[in-house]
């Protein structure tokens, strides 16, 4: 066995045989949510989102065809040989010559590439810049939600009180894999599910009805119970929807990326009303052998952006013979892009801005973006400079591609970003409305005005025990504790005034035993 | 209001803030700024002072499962004759060193045999350029000996804190892909464990493994390559909580310090050495993060130690790294929210400890797990079990067994098979997703809530169902757990009560509701008396052989024990 053979192998590839026997496998149950489910095929608007982790390198990626000779001297340890590329129609780029699928999508018009993105003071850890990514904080900020998370949040506000439920039975977002990513986190909760192969469920036995206590213990207790219950209702929902769908086309064995859009593909299919999707497609921190020594057109940059390509072409070809690519656009995210200048393990180091990929039917298509400035004289510490700030490009997918409000963007992004042109114009038709899921659920808390300079109320219902009523701020912060006392059953108001509160996004957090709900509320 | 009234009330809110609600001015350590809490933890005023409470079961079990990968029954037994010193002296004391991995891989039906090491000889002196293959197998092997040593019994922290250095000072096998310097960087581990900080920093700087795993073995003076003089200052040492901050060109300097580090690819040994014509020899001027210390540039033989030597000095004599590494320990054996409180009560003073004994490592932990901190009720059942202590402990607490029948390719078939897994669960062992290790002990907020998802959830209810069951699956035979010897093992097996109290100690992490006792008594007592359990026991105990008697009792308690282990309170430590 050779070492890619083994890297195959690692357990993420291996395959535990089923141990399912007659003990383990339970009927699935029937329930009306189910079978009103099995009645719809329609979905609303999909975004795939991949997640190229580790730093992609952009250069290497979409090569700036005016800048060649620079590039021959600035970076002679990973350059690809100018006649290996594969120039873009009008345009002054080129990709990788591993990306063959990718060119013959922007052929298409269904692939677009935009330049130069990043955000302001570029922090170059792995682990931070992630965090700034994925939660949409500036560089000096500290979120513990994600952009996803809000945007899931702002569309189904009572999540995850009496939820799955009749408008909304599936999953508001699905990652595939492992573990949960801040992408997905909610202020209160994990708005996303992970899951390895929707055929492969388990029914866990429920659990009989005994409230947690009060302590730390108990709040972890809590998440765990809830997570359990979210595995059995939206197992049996996603299993039922894997067995429905289907998928016409192959998926390379060997492509990890691709298998996991296969499912993806299949849920869709199958009539799955899960908007967001996010998946893992890592090793891009290629410090060293990014390019094999022999042949600068191979080696693991190259695996990487074939397995990206390939994958990415796949499911397209597939989602247009299952008839539904019209409702799927996808984009990249990469935490950062890498130096100008290579090094001399056959690699790169840490830098900062790079293109960024969105794919799709609806996608406008061709390369936004002046190509980045190669100085020929560039320096170990030279990076490229931002000209797109990434929020500014998944705001306005949400706006373009899933029809939110400006007004609602600014509050899932915390600021105002300039939009760019992304989607064809009129292509946010979503089958669901946006009142049905804002009504989905049980709406534990409601809060009125949610924008107002002082006077804020709050109303919330009670099943008779403590609740505990706070402010916080999009940090999670504790700001105001507005109650913590027993309420006889019922609904009940609390007024309190923000007057004092700088201008920005806060939470009202509601809890009660086990229940927990949060509503925005802006100090204008 | 008149405003002057209203500053006046904006003021008293303030300090009502500050000093009733501690989490309003929560700072997060890692992430380097003000933050929120996830989880606010209640506030923990207990401090290092020694614990003066009850020392009984509760608190045994707790000290016991945070140090040791699950507990038995025997393990509590053996702690409930000690005091509380007695006890952790006896988990400060290593172990023995096991004998190193040899080849249990040879497997002629499959075409695999190692040229160099015949079968059952131990491999760690193999060459390391031999073709790929066995270099894999040998990877494997390692893996599946570090999953036996988990396994194994011992009444010491010495294994988990083997992995809580590998952890923290993480590489990745498959990345490295060489058995014997793989088997080196876990010696080191273990040489270390329970060592110096200091001293282990300094060995693994200059390890095979390491220089491999973040390109040291590269960094030369004519292309520096800055990625292991990052980490050692960003995850391994340092972190980012310090402000000012170190700066890009600290990251520089040390890369520049470290340039000549490298293997010898001509010695057939492929030995580490240092190759003074790669060497930086200008002088290293640091920020004034460190005092603006500067490096003399050095040449020749030994210029490689002395400045690494110096460059640690350097990072060893700032503050900030004491307390990095203590952070970094109170997250992985208390709880993964530092508070202000905590951070003043426990942890300056345990960094304190740790520079007044030059970074030795036992008398850090010594007073962590005599504290009144440790101890405090907060602290119970407060964590949520890694893969680790989920999987290998209840392998161990429900005392799984391979069979002794079993030669040596079943054991690796067997151990290779729960390292699967285990990996299945989050933690590869050897293959963290990254140099940052798993990141359930670095990522806010949610920390070890990220072990518990919709993707693991389940499977982690399938395995224990497994083991109670059908047995837990490897590649010769499913392995299922003996629950008429584990119940025996209990105090008082012939009270349903009694017995069912023994059995959560031993696997839950908080004690159960009334309610919930009552619906474990019902799978166990099938609406009967308790009496019926007490009469029903007692004629197994005088009749084992009688299958009917057997099966009475074995079912109950297959269907007890399924619940149990499936409760959310099976998740918590």
């Amino acid at each position: 066995m050779k070492r890619r053979d083994f890297l195959k192998n690692t357990t993420t590839g291996i395959v535990i045989p089923s141990v399912f026997g007659s003990m383990g496998l339970k009927a699935l149950s029937s329930s009306p949510l189910v079978s009103a489910l099995m009645g719809s095929v329609e979905t609303d608007n999909v975004l795939v989102l991949i997640n190229l982790s580790g730093g992609n390198d952009g250069l290497n990626t979409v090569i700036p065809l005016n800048y060649l000779s620079e590039l021959n001297k600035v970076r002679p340890h990973v350059i690809l040989p100018d006649d290996s590329l594969l120039p873009l129609n009008n345009s002054e780029v080129a990709l990788h010559p591993a990306m063959t699928g990718f060119r013959d999508l922007y052929n298409e018009g269904r692939l677009q590439i935009i330049q130069n993105v990043g955000y302001p003071d570029q922090d170059f850890s792995h682990f931070r810049s992630t965090d700034i990514w994925l939660s949409g904080a500036d560089a000096d900020q500290v979120l513990n939600t994600g952009w996803a998370g809000r945007y899931a949040e702002n569309e189904y506000p009572n999540y995850p009180a009496d939820y799955p439920n009749e408008t909304v039975p599936d999953p508001l977002a699905l990652e595939i894999g492992y573990s949960s990513s801040l992408l997905f986190q909610g202020s209160v909760t994990p708005m996303g599910m992970v899951i390895q192969d929707p055929d492969d469920f388990y029914e866990l036995i429920e659990e009989v009805d005994s409230p947690a206590p009060g302590t730390n213990a108990g709040e972890q207790l809590e998440y765990i119970r809830l997570i359990k219950r979210q595995s059995n209702a939206y197992g049996t929902v996603l299993k039922n929807t894997s067995e429905k769908g289907t998928n016409a086309v192959e998926y390379d064995e060997d492509n990890t990326l691709a298998q996991m859009l296969k499912i993806v593909a299949r849920l869709i299919s199958g009539g799955l009303k899960t908007r967001l999707y996010l998946i893992e497609h890592g090793g891009f921190d290629t410090h060293d052998s990014q390019v094999d020594g022999s042949d600068h057109t191979q080696g693991e940059h190259a695996t990487l952006l074939a397995q990206l390509s390939d994958a990415v072409h796949t499911f397209m070809r597939d989602l247009d013979a299952l008839g539904i690519s019209d409702r799927v656009s996808g984009a990249t995210i990469s935490e950062f892009g890498r130096r100008i200048i290579s090094n001399a393990s056959l690699g790169t180091d840490h830098g900062a801005a790079a293109p960024l990929f969105l794919f799709g039917n609806h996608v406008s298509g061709g390369v936004v973006g002046d190509n980045p400035e190669i100085p020929d004289d560039a320096m170990y510490d030279d990076n490229l400079e931002w000209k797109v700030d990434f929020r500014a490009v998944y705001a306005s997918l949400f706006s373009q591609w899933f029809c939110v409000p400006q007004d609602d963007i600014s509050q899932i992004f915390l600021n105002n970003f300039d939009p760019i042109s992304i989607i064809k114009t009129d292509q946010c038709k979503m089958t669901s409305t946006r009142e049905d899921t804002q009504r989905a659920g049980k709406e534990l808390l409601s809060v009125f005005p949610n924008r107002s300079f002082d006077l804020v109320s709050a109303e919330f219902e009670s099943d008779g025990d403590i609740v505990f009523l706070s402010l916080k701020d999009v940090a999670g912060r504790n700001i105001k504790q507005l109650t913590r006392h027993k309420y006889a059953k019922g609904r009940h108001n609390i007024r309190f005034d923000i007057s004092d509160l700088a201008a920005g996004v806060y939470y009202i957090h509601f809890q009660q035993k086990n229940l927990r709900q949060a509503k925005p509320v802006i100090r204008l | 209001m008149n405003k002057s009234i209203k500053l006046k009330a904006q003021e008293d809110r303030k300090v009502f803030f500050e000093k009733f609600m501690p989490d309003y001015k929560r700072f997060d350590h890692e992430a380097n700024k003000i933050v929120a809490p996830f989880k606010v933890r209640a506030t923990v005023n207990a401090g290092l002072e020694p614990y003066a409470g009850p020392w009984g079961d509760q608190q045994i079990a707790h000290l016991l499962k945070r140090t040791l990968v699950g507990l038995t029954k025997e393990e509590l037994n053996t702690a409930k004759s000690m005091t509380r010193e007695q006890l952790v002296e006896l988990l400060l004391t290593p172990t023995q060193k096991p004998d190193p991995p040899v080849n249990d891989y040879n497997n002629p039906d499959e075409g695999i045999e190692d040229p160099e090491i015949p079968f059952g000889q131990p491999w760690i002196t193999g060459t390391n350029n031999i073709e790929s293959d066995v270099q894999g197998q040998r990877v494997v092997s390692l893996k599946a000996w570090w999953l036996k040593n988990l396994i194994t019994p011992s009444m010491s922290i010495h294994e988990k804190m083997i992995f809580f250095w590998h952890n923290h000072l993480a590489i990745e096998f498959w990345g490295v892909f060489s058995g014997t310097w793989l088997y080196e960087y876990l010696d080191k581990m273990r040489t270390h464990a329970l060592g110096n900080f200091k001293s282990l920093m300094r060995a693994i700087t200059i390890d095979r493994a390491m220089l491999i795993y973040l390109n040291g073995f590269l960094n030369n003076k004519f292309a520096p390559d800055e990625n292991f003089a990052r980490e050692l200052q960003e995850l391994f040492c340092i972190g980012k909580n310090a402000d000012p901050h170190y700066t890009e060109g600290d990251v520089q300097m040390a890369a520049k310090i470290l340039t000549g580090w490298t293997i010898n690819y001509d010695d057939p040994q492929m030995g580490r050495v240092f190759f003074p014509p790669w060497h930086d020899e200008s002088d290293k001027q640091f920020s004034s993060f460190y005092g603006n210390r500067l490096i003399r540039g050095r040449s020749g033989p030994g210029a490689g130690d002395a400045e690494l030597d110096e460059l640690l000095d350097m990072i060893f004599d700032h503050q900030e790294t004491a307390l990095f590494i203590c952070r970094k320990l109170y997250r992985f054996f208390v709880y993964t929210d530092i508070d202000p409180t905590t951070e003043i009560e426990v942890i300056e003073p345990l960094a304190q400890i740790m520079r007044d004994n030059n970074y030795e490592i036992t008398p850090v932990l010594r007073s962590l797990f005599n504290s009144a901190h440790f101890f405090d009720q907060a602290n119970y059942g407060v964590a949520i079990k890694s893969p680790m202590d989920f999987l290998l402990g209840l392998w161990r607490t429900l005392d799984l067994k391979i069979p002794e029948s079993y030669g040596l390719t079943e054991n690796f078939a067997v151990n290779v098979s729960t390292y699967y897994i285990m990996g299945g669960l989050g933690i590869e062992l050897g293959d963290p997703p990254n140099v940052a290790g798993f990141p359930a002990w670095y990522q806010l907020p949610s920390y070890d809530r990220l072990w518990i998802t919709t993707s693991t959830i389940a499977p982690r209810g399938l395995h224990t169902d497994s083991m109670v069951y059908w047995g837990l699956w490897n590649m010769i035979e499913p392995i299922t757990m003996d629950v008429l010897a584990f119940a025996k093992k209990m105090d008082n097996p012939e009270d349903p009560n009694a017995l069912i109290d023994e059995i959560l100690l031993l696997v839950h992490g908080i004690p159960l509701t009334e309610v919930q006792k009552q619906n474990l008594k019902n799978a166990l007592l099938t609406g009967q008396a308790d009496s019926y359990w007490t009469e029903a026991w007692n004629a197994y105990i005088n009749d084992p052989n009688d299958e009917m008697k057997r099966s009475n009792i074995e079912n109950r308690l297959k269907w007890t024990l399924q619940l149990i282990l499936q409760q959310a309170e099976c998740q918590l430590t």
